[in-house]
């Protein structure tokens, strides 16, 4: 019984088992300090499925090799030209959304497969080159929001202001195109059936690509880059491949999330787009160098959960709202945890 | 092929071209700028004198880890926290001028002690990894820091000063004001001119500093540290103990930060609690690599031709770009990217370099076997 126990630790790992546990001691207290547990569900839920894409969009590159993605605002940036390019041409509902990621779509490609390229030259140190490449493209965007000659008022500051505001809701063009669709409503508690089908759909289409062989073949470039090479993979390309997967992936991901919450959100509000995203990733039981759908799912879920419960449950009790205290402690230790994790030695 | 041509290049004018790639190409942006922005050459001299004195001892904090093979701290944010909660127990205590510093220094090098022995204990889990890691080290303890002075000061650590706590008892106050202690390393022996004030006070801190530093790696423990900066093996077998160099370094890195925090504090005059520490890190090492030095090699020179060449481009930037561009903002965000970017471009070319180096060893090594075994054949 003991060892079963003991077992059981060991293949979740202690982090996930403490969070959890924190987590549903949170669900426990929430009704008794006057919270409707339904519509904490409910909200965590939401949050779940509009961050999940986000997430989803990190396993690529993990599973060949190039460790966390640190540099996700670039697929970010590529989703928010995308983005307000489509509000520019006035397209609204479902169809403006579409015309959104087909306009991300090439541009995450170039910026994913540039990218690529880099990191192939810097082998070992991709996480802190990649992440100083996200925030220097975070800036270098801020000029260009300046810049841009987009016209459509919604999106510039009136009174002869200049450039993008920072701030562009979404509203009257597709917010919640995915959310609403289909979705449940009982009283308080809201089921986003459309974004969860968009997910499922993704993380599907993911799992699928690495059951096939090209799939396998990255796998197998992560894993053991030089057997890999020894079985005839392009150890190179599918790094490259997988980093355009993943841009890709971040472009639409970052739609999806502003469909949800409403606001397309410019200048430095990406910089720190990568580190919740990774962490939620890491706190599903992702390592550096192994990700899966299910470390994706749970990990989200956890991650999102905490966010949501904690500022409300913690306001309730001491008045206050510890959230983001909470939230950076949480995902940075969640990282510092996984990166002095002993890997297992590459050969 | 191309980059080994270009780390082997033949006339040494080329050689040094490539070396000092990146001071070379902000002087030139420089050269362009300055006029552009149309400041005096008084006031720009007054501000990098200025600067210089604020910001040389964080920059000279970090020397210390390269050294010791560990690349870049990002974390002397660590001790950037500690130094200022030294400062906001100064306050509170309301001790003024240079004993106030002297207290806040007092106060925060134990709890840079301890955050530099955790950070170092953490490296060692890390080693291969140590810049990520110290970066993201430095947002978890950014929100430990939080937690403590957001809710921990005023109800489990005695702050009674209202000035310094929220209106609600507990929590320090977004901004501080420093005026007790605001420049009184700067005015000490300070001497001026023709219109240019010196603050000698502030420069022999730091050249005493400078001669610490350069004293540190003759002895024995600086020269472990160069040691296991080579090669972690071969130090371990010549019976160094490498974590515990490897930690030293970090906890020595982190006290300089904390001191350096401080001094750049008082310069400022105010702290704004949750934010003054952020950018530490990210400037401090932008400086240093824009004085042309890398993850495996940085010098005293380094730091002050850094310092010197980045914040004349942070002065004349927003300047530069409101004349060319008519928004300052544009200019704002090009000092940002340019930080960030630096940081971005010289971690690459490093890591590329080593890439190419590794390749270029293991095909002569094949190429020595070859002939090896050829030689045998034929014998």
């Amino acid at each position: 019984m003991f060892e079963k126990i003991k077992k059981l630790i060991e293949k979740a790992g202690w982090p996930r088992i403490i969070i959890g546990l924190f987590l549903l001691s949170l669900f426990f207290i929430a009704p008794f300090v006057g919270i409707k547990v339904s519509t904490s569900i409910s909200d965590t839920i939401v949050r779940f499925a509009m961050n999940a894409v986000l997430v989803l969009s990190l396993v690529p590159m993990v599973q060949s090799g190039c460790g966390l993605n640190f540099g996700m605002q670039l697929g970010v940036i590529a989703g928010l030209i995308g983005a307000i390019t489509s509000i520019e041409l006035g397209i609204t509902g479902l169809a403006g959304f579409l015309v959104a990621i087909v306009i991300a779509i090439p541009f995450a490609a170039i910026l994913g497969f540039l990218y690529g390229l880099l990191l192939n030259r810097v082998k070992g140190d991709e996480m802190v080159v990649a992440t100083y490449v996200g925030f220097s493209s975070v800036a270098f965007m801020s000029m260009m929001w300046l810049l841009l000659p987009y016209k459509s008022p919604n999106m510039i500051w009136g009174y002869g202001g200049e450039g993008l505001r920072t701030t562009i809701s979404v509203e009257g063009y597709w917010l919640g195109v995915l959310n609403d669709f289909l979705s449940i409503k009982v009283g308080n508690f809201f089921f986003p059936t459309g974004t969860i089908i968009f997910f499922g759909l993704m993380a599907l289409i993911i799992w699928i690509f690495f059951k096939t062989k090209l799939g396998t073949a990255m796998t197998a470039a992560g894993s053991n880059p030089v057997y890999a090479r020894a079985a005839g993979v392009n150890v190179d390309r599918m790094r490259v491949l997988s980093v355009v997967i993943s841009t890709i992936v971040a472009a639409i991901g970052i739609l999806v999330y502003e469909q949800s919450f409403g606001f397309i959100q410019l200048y430095m509000a990406p910089l720190l787009m990568a580190f919740p995203a990774v962490a939620a990733l890491l706190l599903g039981g992702a390592s550096v160098s192994k990700a899966s759908m299910g470390n994706v799912i749970v990990g989200t879920f956890l991650f999102q959960g905490i966010l949501t419960m904690t500022p409300s449950v913690m306001n309730n009790i001491i008045k206050s709202d510890m959230s983001e205290v909470i939230r950076i402690i949480v995902s940075n230790g969640m990282i510092v945890y996984a990166l002095t994790r002993r890997m297992k030695v590459r050969t | 092929m191309k980059d080994q041509s270009l780390t082997r290049a033949k006339s040494p004018l080329a050689r040094f071209v490539i070396s000092n790639a990146v001071p070379i190409l902000f002087i030139v942006l420089l050269i362009f700028a300055i006029p552009l922005s149309g400041f005096s050459t008084d006031y720009l001299i007054n501000e990098i004198i200025t600067r210089l004195g604020r910001n040389s001892f964080l920059v000279i904090s970090l020397l210390i880890p390269v050294m010791a093979g560990m690349g870049l701290n990002f974390g002397i944010v660590l001790g950037a926290m500690a130094g200022q909660i030294g400062l906001i127990f100064m306050l509170d205590w309301g001790v003024v001028g240079i004993p106030g510093i002297l207290l806040a220094m007092l106060i925060g090098t134990p709890i840079a002690i301890l955050l530099g022995l955790l950070a170092g204990t953490i490296l060692n889990r890390a080693k291969g990894r140590e810049m990520v890691t110290s970066m993201i080290l430095g947002f978890f303890i950014n929100g430990i820091y939080q937690l403590t002075i957001l809710y921990g000061m005023g109800s489990l650590i005695p702050i009674t000063s209202n000035k310094i706590l929220l209106p609600r008892g507990y929590g320090v106050r977004n901004a501080l004001d420093l005026i007790s202690v605001r420049k009184v390393l700067d005015n000490m022996w300070s001497i001026n001119i023709s219109n240019i004030s010196i603050p000698l006070g502030v420069f022999s801190i730091i050249i005493g500093l400078c001669i610490f530093v350069y004293w540190f790696t003759k002895t024995k423990l600086g020269q472990d540290m160069r040691a296991v900066g080579q090669d972690m093996q071969v130090a371990a077998t010549a019976g160094i103990n490498v974590d515990r160099t490897r930690t030293l370094s970090i906890i020595i890195s982190t006290v300089l930060a904390c001191f350096g925090q401080i001094i750049f504090l008082q310069n400022i005059g105010t702290i704004n609690t949750y934010n003054s520490h952020d950018q530490v890190g990210t400037f401090a090492i932008a400086a240093l690599l824009i004085g042309g030095a890398s993850v495996v090699k940085a010098t005293i020179p380094n730091v002050f031709i850094g310092i010197t060449l980045f914040h004349l481009t942070f002065i004349v930037a927003p300047r530069a770009g409101k004349e060319l561009l008519g928004q300052a903002q544009i200019g704002e965000f090009f000092r940002v990217f340019v930080s960030y970017g630096i940081i971005a471009i010289s971690l690459a070319l490093y890591a590329w370099r080593r890439q190419v180096e590794k390749e270029t060893e293991r095909r002569q090594a094949k190429a020595a076997i070859k002939a090896a075994i050829e030689d045998k054949a034929e014998g």
